[in-house]
């Protein structure tokens, strides 16, 4: 009993330690049913603490988007006028490449269809606002203002226009934690574009995102672009990640390389973010609408540079040159929206000028041919053989 | 010539906090955490927490108090984010009794024992943070980055020192 007394401080602290060090076993050893990161009882603390936080958060981000806001739509709003210009003429030539793949993923579905691949295409998206992050800088994790009640589920993928995110952690009734792709816990199934090498792209404890999986490779440089390749089931493939900036040994994991990767997305100023909700093996109706307007587009196109001049949109320098002959029969048969080009009478017309060789029916076998017809005089009888 | 008070080891000990004002300020704490990084990405090398337990558990000069309350608000830390849960609570549990116990023992009241306490416990706690991350949770991947880990130390310092001088003012003498 003396001995507790004596000692009953640094008795509580062991036994509040060793308390913790077995509710940390239990969480790391113990995998969830269903695959969830956490155990229930976990996830319900969890859940409890985000409800608790989450007001806070929502008004803290009222007050700051509210100000922001105000001042970016109402007070500033210099140089407005040449970002819409700029805006329209970059719209104008993403029309102009749009185009111009049309093509290429047309074809590109014909072979995977002839393979028998499926991909899978995002089929629904939630958008969500930013409210709040995890407060430390060894986690990266963000939470958002959708939830469960939004048809959000956990390991839903969550990006933006500009690239992959993270996915979904946590589904609470209306937030949700966002693992970022930046996390030490995080991992996502990647490609080398241009080399089309696949790999494993994970987070760093420094906050770092980087692909430890692959041996030296002297193909791969500073650069390339990374996509997502849709093995994890987690991100669709096609989806940008980020761009190889560093490759290093990795120290921890030798023979492997540590290959740094920049993500394409700011991770600690995102605000706005699109949780895949759902994928589908077909592109959605609005998608394949543009599609087909860009192929045909691209197929007007084609059609405008190898056949010139046979429309009525071209331009009406050809229409004299048409006009100027004379003799040319103007054929029931040709409707009259069509104008058949002819050629511009010769200056100095010889045998071979057009219109000079009398019509087949006339001419004979291994006879002589004609002299140029053009000038022709009818007192003068025809040439015998 | 510097006026010098005196008070007697119970009046020492006996120095507590309203039931509101221990259980918001370690609130408020975790709260601004969470959303000042949301302000500058940079403000994350921050631990408003650390200062709050440190703060408690100095100036109640309880060892078991100050071990509950770095526990508790260590855990609060955990639950916002992915790791998990007694990761930050362990170290903060160390870092209450270590201060608590300190505490008693040594003059708080003074601004610089204060910014030194307050720049040695954050380094201790990034030590701890490290075994525990590295030891306990067997991930090797983890490394102890000493000039991020001694600038969040610094940082938390300036910071503590004027948030000590406004928290200095809810003390009630018991």
């Amino acid at each position: 009993m003396e001995f507790i007394t004596r000692f009953k401080n640094a008795l509580v602290l062991i036994a509040i330690l060793l308390a913790q060090a077995i509710a940390l076993a239990v969480q790391v050893r113990t995998p969830a049913d269903d695959g969830a990161p956490d155990g229930r009882k976990v996830r319900l603390i969890r859940m409890w603490t985000t409800a608790t936080v989450t007001p806070f958060e929502r008004v803290a981000h009222a007050i700051g988007s509210g100000t922001r806001h105000g001042w970016s739509d109402y007070v500033d709003l210099r140089h407005v006028r040449q970002q819409n210009r700029d805006l329209q003429q970059q719209l104008t030539r993403m029309r102009i490449e749009q185009a111009a793949i049309a093509e290429d993923a047309l074809q590109g579905r014909r072979l995977q269809a002839l393979l028998n691949f499926r991909e899978r295409y995002v089929g629904s998206l939630v958008a969500a606002q930013v409210i709040g992050t995890s407060g430390s800088d060894q986690t990266h994790v963000l939470t958002i203002d959708k939830g469960w009640h939004d048809g959000l589920r956990p390991d839903m993928a969550v990006i933006t226009p500009d690239g992959i995110v993270g996915k979904l952690r946590d589904v609470f009734p209306d937030t949700s934690l966002v693992l970022e792709i930046n996390d030490q816990s995080s991992g996502a199934g990647v490609i080398l574009e241009s080399t089309r090498i696949r790999a494993i792209l994970r987070g760093t404890v420094a906050g770092r995102v980087q692909i430890g999986n692959l041996t030296a490779d002297s193909r791969i440089k500073p650069g390339e672009t990374v996509i997502t390749s849709g093995g994890d089931q987690v991100y669709p493939r096609g989806l940008p990640v980020g761009m190889v900036v560093n490759i290093a040994p990795d120290p921890d994991h030798q023979p492997y390389t540590a290959i740094a990767v920049r993500p394409a997305v700011d991770l600690d100023r995102v605000e706005e973010v699109l949780v895949i909700t759902g994928t589908q093996a077909d592109l959605t109706p609005g998608a394949q609408q543009d599609l087909s307007a860009a192929e045909a587009q691209h197929a007007a196109d084609l059609s405008a540079e190898r056949l010139p001049g046979i429309h009525d949109d071209q331009p009406p320098a050809a229409q004299p040159a048409a006009n100027a002959t004379p003799s040319a029969p103007s054929s029931p048969i040709v409707p009259a929206a069509v104008t058949v080009p002819h050629p511009v009478p010769a200056v100095h017309p010889d045998r071979f000028s057009p219109g000079s060789t009398p019509p087949a029916a006339e001419l004979t076998p291994g006879g002589k041919n004609s002299p140029p017809a053009t000038q022709p005089n009818p007192q003068q009888p025809p040439p015998q053989p | 010539m510097a006026t010098r008070s005196y008070m007697s080891r119970r009046e020492v000990e006996q120095q507590g906090f309203s039931l509101g004002i221990a259980l918001l300020v370690p609130i408020g704490a975790i709260l601004l955490q969470v959303l000042l990084p949301r302000l500058h990405p940079a403000l994350a090398i921050l631990d408003l927490p650390l200062v709050i337990t440190l703060f408690f558990a100095v100036s109640r000069r309880s060892p078991i108090a100050g071990t509950i309350t770095g526990g508790t608000i260590g855990i609060l830390q955990d639950v916002l984010t992915s790791q998990p849960i007694g990761v930050n609570g362990m170290a903060k549990s160390v870092i209450g009794y270590a201060a608590a116990s300190l505490g008693s023992r040594i003059d708080v009241e003074n601004t610089g024992t204060r910014a030194i306490l307050t720049f040695g416990f954050s380094l201790l706690q990034s030590v701890l943070l490290y075994l525990i991350e590295r030891h306990l949770l067997g991930i090797r991947e983890f490394h102890l980055l000493w000039l991020h880990e001694l600038l969040r130390a610094l940082v938390n310092t300036l910071v503590a020192v004027p948030i000590y001088l406004v928290l200095d003012r809810f003390k009630r003498q018991d």
